[in-house]
């Protein structure tokens, strides 16, 4: 033959089941080995032109694929045609579980396979590499290929139950191989022994409704029930198994911006004045203070009030006023000191200064108004018994203001513990299915295996 | 470089040799098997019509394995329990030879090697017999009793009538392949590994009705 001799294999034939007469359509250009009539379940040879009959069973039960025979899509950057189906199942403790496997055949590429359970489908892929067998730190099987650690899932007796359309090997309802799952979602590993043979594939996850589009399937894809072994935690969840990561990212924007400003802040001292205070004194009492200029378009300002007191309170009535729009701002600031002894114990109670920030105070020209105030000296009291009350005002022009920050930092916090246990359900609800009941991490399994209570 | 021709003893049609060692080869018209004793052939059988094809590669086919073109020249056919394959017989640019299988699109391309350690005998493999060759550990992955079906082409030994065909499948842990050939005592050893369709970068293949490659 010259190369480039062009030989087209043309559709095969439509053939009738031997059976029961129906129309029979391969639709592997041979590539298949078996092939079950749709309509009877009859299993013939594909590769033999006379489809001898290799299975006659009686159906136990009849499923219906979601995507019909013959339907092409592309996925993974091919065009695949489904040409089989089947149902399987595995028996847990008397209860069977069913998935579904569809063949989807390329000529030149040959066979993949998509799974789907509980509306939870996967991309199968057989591998020819034997992946490395291992434990996890919990003395959990393990099985490592191309760099991924794929944990142990589950290992059971899969049963074919139902099977329509052609598949590369002689399938057979009835058909049992060990099947052994090993997961790192969104990828899984399995393996499918039988006595002479043992196969392995690699599924990876894939939405419903990427294959829905892919088949251009009617309607669309019916919603996943449950956690699925290879399922991608939700986006939520993923961001929840890493609150630590978001925590110090946010932590650091935080720090940043504190760090930032507190290097812009001017930190001027607009006023620094001692007065004094004579509580027998009698007139008015309030007075103002020389103005001041406050620089800048807004910023805050720190009012600091510290005084010389001795068993008494004082108590300052504020005012900061703005020279040129008479706008002002009205706040009181207080301080004490009281000490004595009492049943031979001396005690002290102080708090000679005290100090607050005004936010947000608009530039321009301002005079501070202060009236004073303490407690009333007893009626009679000599003038020379009532101290005067020493004290001094500062006022500071934009000054860092920190605690905003921290609160910030701790707010952060706060959500930390639900969301660590966000991750921690999903994970246990994936696992839950499993041989272990708990996910390949769990301190709980090692000791259920001390016991004897695993089945593996 | 002239490619030495023959007559077939059957026909009478022209043989041509693409590759100089070739032993046995088949005839283009006559489908007699035609096996080489220096520079006559005698007929040994004939072809009985091959199985439906179910691979995209045909003789004629060239590609690229390992930066070095082949084009390919002959074949075998088995089948088994799970369906039939290639042995498809690759003559490489630099002259060596060796073996493109195809077994329902999954491609290993292999070479006859010489054991450096002992090969299980037919009656001592199973599956999980664990073997080392060249520093490579491999693991006997299936064993298969394969019908021969038929040949084509040219090859580099007489191979037309064997009816049962056991041999051991054996796989590594990074793609490695190697197939034991209990046909012949003592027994053969292939050993390559598994290729992706795409990097072999075959042309002149078979098309499919109703698909593009």
């Amino acid at each position: 033959m010259n190369p480039g001799a062009r030989k087209i294999v043309p559709k095969p034939k439509a053939l009738n089941c031997p059976s029961c007469g129906s129309a029979i359509e391969l639709r592997a250009m041979g590539a298949a080995a078996a092939v079950v009539c749709s309509y009877c379940s009859v299993t013939l040879d594909a590769t033999n032109p006379q489809l001898v009959i290799l299975q006659r069973f009686e159906a136990q039960m009849t499923v219906q694929p979601m995507i019909p025979l013959g339907s092409r899509g592309k996925l993974h950057g091919a065009v695949w045609e489904v040409i089989g189906f089947q149902q399987r199942g595995i028996n847990v403790e008397g209860t069977n579980y069913f998935w579904r496997e569809y063949v989807l055949f390329n000529p030149f590429k040959g066979f993949r396979y998509l799974s789907e359970y509980d509306n939870h489908w996967s991309f199968v892929t057989p591998i020819p590499s034997l992946p490395v067998p291992g434990v996890n730190n919990y003395n959990r099987p393990t099985m490592t290929f191309d760099g991924v650690v794929y944990d142990h899932f589950q290992t059971a007796q899969a049963y074919t139950w139902f099977v329509i359309g052609e598949f590369p090997w002689q399938v057979k309802v009835g058909e049992t191989v060990t099947a052994a799952d090993y997961v790192a979602a969104p990828k899984m590993l399995s393996s499918e022994t039988t006595e002479n043979e043992v196969n392995w594939s690699r599924g990876e996850y894939i939405d419903g409704k990427e294959l829905w589009a892919a088949f251009q399937l009617p309607g669309t894809a019916p919603p996943p029930v449950g956690v699925y072994s290879i399922q991608p935690a939700p986006v939520e969840v993923q961001a929840a198994g890493r609150p630590w990561k978001l925590f110090f990212l946010f932590a650091a924007l935080l720090i940043g911006m504190m760090i930032f400003f507190s290097m812009r802040a001017l930190e001027e001292t607009v006023l620094d004045q001692t007065y004094t205070f004579q509580p027998l004194a009698t007139g008015e009492k309030s007075f103002v203070t020389p103005p001041f200029q406050l620089k800048g378009n807004s910023a805050n300002l720190r009012v600091e009030v510290t005084g010389e007191l001795e068993n008494t309170w004082a108590f300052f009535g504020m005012a900061l006023i703005n020279e040129d729009t008479g706008q002002a701002f009205d706040f009181g600031r207080q301080i004490s000191s009281y000490h004595g002894v009492d049943e031979g114990e001396s005690w002290s109670e102080e708090d000679k200064h005290d100090a607050a920030i005004l936010p947000r105070i608009p530039g321009g020209k301002y005079y501070l108004r202060i009236e004073p105030e303490t407690e009333p000296p007893p009626a009679g009291a000599s003038p020379l018994s009532v101290k005067p009350v020493k004290y001094s005002v500062r006022l500071i022009r934009d000054v860092p203001f920190y605690f905003r920050y921290f609160l910030g930092v701790f707010l952060l916090l706060l959500p930390l513990p639900f969301m660590g246990r966000k991750r921690n359900n999903f994970e246990q609800t994936r696992w839950n299915e499993s041989d272990y009941g708990v996910p390949p991490n769990s301190i709980a399994w090692q000791a259920n295996s001390s016991s004897g209570d695993d089945d593996e | 470089m002239s490619q030495p021709t023959a007559i077939c003893p059957n026909c009478g049609a022209p043989i041509r040799f693409r590759w100089s060692s070739a032993i046995q080869t088949t005839c283009e018209y006559c489908k007699s098997i035609l096996v080489r004793h220096d520079v006559n052939l005698t007929k040994v059988g004939q072809v009985a019509d091959l199985p439906p094809d179910i691979s995209p590669i045909q003789i004629g086919t060239e590609g690229t394995y390992r930066n070095t073109a082949f084009q390919v020249i002959g074949r075998i056919i088995y089948s088994h329990d799970i369906g039939a394959w290639n042995e498809w017989h690759l003559l490489f640019s630099n002259g060596s030879n060796g073996w493109l299988s195809d077994a329902q699109a999954e491609y290993a391309v292999s070479f006859l090697s010489n054991p450096d350690s002992p090969l299980p005998g037919p009656s001592e493999v199973y599956r999980g017999f664990q073997y080392t060759q060249q520093g490579v550990g491999l693991v006997v992955t299936s064993l298969t009793e394969a019908n021969y079906e038929g040949v084509e082409g040219e090859l580099p030994f007489q191979y037309w009538d064997k009816a049962r065909c056991p041999f051991a499948d054996l796989r590594s842990q990074d793609g490695r392949f190697a197939t034991i050939d209990y046909t012949e005592n003592p027994p053969l050893l292939f050993l390559g590994e598994f290729v992706e369709f795409e990097s072999l970068q075959l042309k002149f293949l078979k098309e499919f009705e109703g698909w593009t490659a």
